[in-house]
This record gives structure tokens, sequence and C-alpha cells, in this order.
């Protein structure tokens, strides 16, 4: 096979980092709804957190992404 | 047609002195910026009138994400914060109005943020704490056989914050614009192709429309993210030690 196919499909193979990440930041944000209907006078100062959260688990997948740009554009 | 990365092309504007249209939004950015404080804040009333209003409540914003984050002590550092918030968030929604310009779409610029909160949080920390800084990187509580690999994980996670604190911005702003403009292209290829396919023209139009309310959460968002982070890293300069 072309060495150049072998590149595309690596870019492919890194999306499905992206599609983990998806799954964290999903986690994240449907365990902080299920805490807050709970508790929802608490809710509000954690809403801050909650995000920190999403963009730690949402940077990884953007790491996904510049490997998969670095491997098609290079 | 156009490829949907063409949008972020530099060009210059003025080649003498490499002034191109990147230059031009961040000036206009924040020639913004300075012009509608000083429009909101000239009367100073003690009843504060729209644009007044709008003034305090960015200034309260973002005041209370740094207290909460940094405590009392982190006040000292709200002209960076809060100039790097208001920059952020208004490159980001100049970048939403069609044809314009999106600064931050650029790692370089992104890039040059996250170096700057970076390399702020490294010099004040040294400089306050000393060597007492490195404590950051020696969590305490740590049975002693894991200790050397805490710290080189802990290092390997300092070392990746600019990194991922860029990257986050600019892929997120890259991504959106990427995938309006593909939208955008779906219906010039429908209308195009002619016979049964143009009545279909409308359905890509509708995604667009709510990709575009989308990308404004999303460019608001990255910039609250954008100063939350840093609000966190500077917590770590000014209280180093677990």
């Amino acid at each position: 096979m072309d060495p150049v196919a072998f590149k595309f499909l690596g870019a492919g193979l890194a999306c499905i980092g992206m599609g983990l990440a998806a799954m964290g930041v999903g986690n994240i944000f449907g365990n902080f709804l299920s805490g807050a209907l709970r508790n929802p006078s608490a809710a509000d100062s954690q809403f801050a957190r909650a995000f920190i959260g999403a963009a730690l688990a949402e940077g990884l997948g953007i790491f996904c992404l510049v490997v998969a740009l670095v491997l098609l554009f290079t | 047609m156009a490829s949907p990365i063409e949008q972020f092309q530099i060009k210059p504007i003025i080649p003498a002195i490499n002034f191109t249209n990147s230059s031009l939004f961040m000036v206009g950015a924040v020639a913004l910026i300075v012009g509608g404080f000083m429009l909101a804040t000239r009367k100073r009333a003690l009843v504060p009138g729209r644009g007044q209003s709008t003034a305090e409540i960015l200034h309260d914003f973002v005041a209370g994400t740094l207290t909460d984050a940094a405590g009392k002590e982190g006040m000292r550092f709200f002209p960076l914060v809060f100039s790097l918030f208001m920059f952020v968030f208004t490159a980001n929604m100049l970048g939403m109005i069609p044809g314009f310009f999106t600064v931050t779409s650029h790692i370089i610029v992104t890039f040059a943020l996250a170096i700057l909160v970076i390399g702020t949080v490294v010099a004040y920390g040294l400089v306050k704490h000393g060597t007492h800084f490195f404590g950051l990187f020696v969590p305490s509580g740590v049975p002693s056989w894991l200790l050397p690999f805490i710290v080189v994980i802990e290092v390997i996670s300092f070392l990746s914050r600019p990194v991922s604190l860029s990257l986050r911005l600019f892929a997120n702003m890259l991504a959106g614009h990427i995938a309006l403009k593909v939208f955008g292209g779906f219906v010039v290829a429908l209308l195009g192709a002619g016979g049964a396919l143009t009545i279909l023209a409308p359905l890509p139009l509708i995604m667009a429309v709510a990709l575009m309310a989308l990308e404004f959460l999303v460019a608001a968002l990255q910039a609250y993210v954008f100063t939350v982070l840093t609000c966190i890293y500077l917590n770590d300069a000014l209280h180093p030690g677990h």
C-alpha cells in the first residue's frame, strides 16, 4: 500500500480519540446535571468547576485533532 | 468553489511594515474594547446607565472568577486577566461576523497569549517564593516510592499547559469556522447541481444557522475557559505547594 495511504489511515485513527474525549465531556456534564438536579442550591457554585473539568477533558481530544492535522498536512 | 480553509489566509495590507489583515483585526478588537469602555465609563453615574452597567457586569464577572480561583491576592493580576478575557472574547465575537477574520484561529496568536500567562506564572512564582515554587511539583501525602513518578508526571503536565491552553482556543475556533464554511459550501453545491437537488438546498442552510448559534456559544465559552484556566494557573504562582 502507498505510504501516503497510511498517513490518511493514521489521521482517521487519531479521530477515534476525539470521540473518546466527547464521552469524557458528556460524562462530566451528565454527572453535573444529575448532581445539580438533586441539590439545585449547590449547583451555581460548582458551575465553574464543571467547565474546568470539561475544558481539561476536551484538551486531550484536541491533541488528537492536532495529531490528525499534522499527519494530513505535513 | 473556495476551500474551507481559505478564510484563514493572512493577506498583507501594508507590506512595508508587515501590517496584515490579522493585525488589522487585532487593532480593531483593542480599539473596540478601549473605545467601548471609555464611552461606557465616561459619565461615572451613581445609578449606572445601559453602557455603564455592561462595563460593570463584565468587571464583576471577571473579578468574581479571579477571586474564586486565586483568592483576594489574585486581584493584583486583575488587569492582565481582564485584558486577556476582553481581547479573546472580542476577537472571537468579531470573527463570528461573516467575512471577518478570526484572530484567535491562528495558533501563533493563542500560543503567544498562553506563553504570556505561563511566563507570568513562572516569573512571579520564582520571584515571590524562590525555590519554594518548585514545591508545586511535589504533592504532599504521596508514598515515597511513588514520589519520583508523580514529580515527573507533574512536570510534564506543567510543561503541557501552554500547549493545551493555546491549542484549545485555536482548535475550537478553527474547527467551528471550517464546519460553518463546509455547510455553506453544501448550499452552493446543491444549488449548482440543479434539478431535484435544488429543493434540498435549504437543509444545509438550516444546519448552518444552527451551527452559527452553537459557534456563538463556543466563542463566549472558550473566552471564559481561557480566563478560568489563567486564574487557576495564577493561583499556582500565588500559592505553590499542595
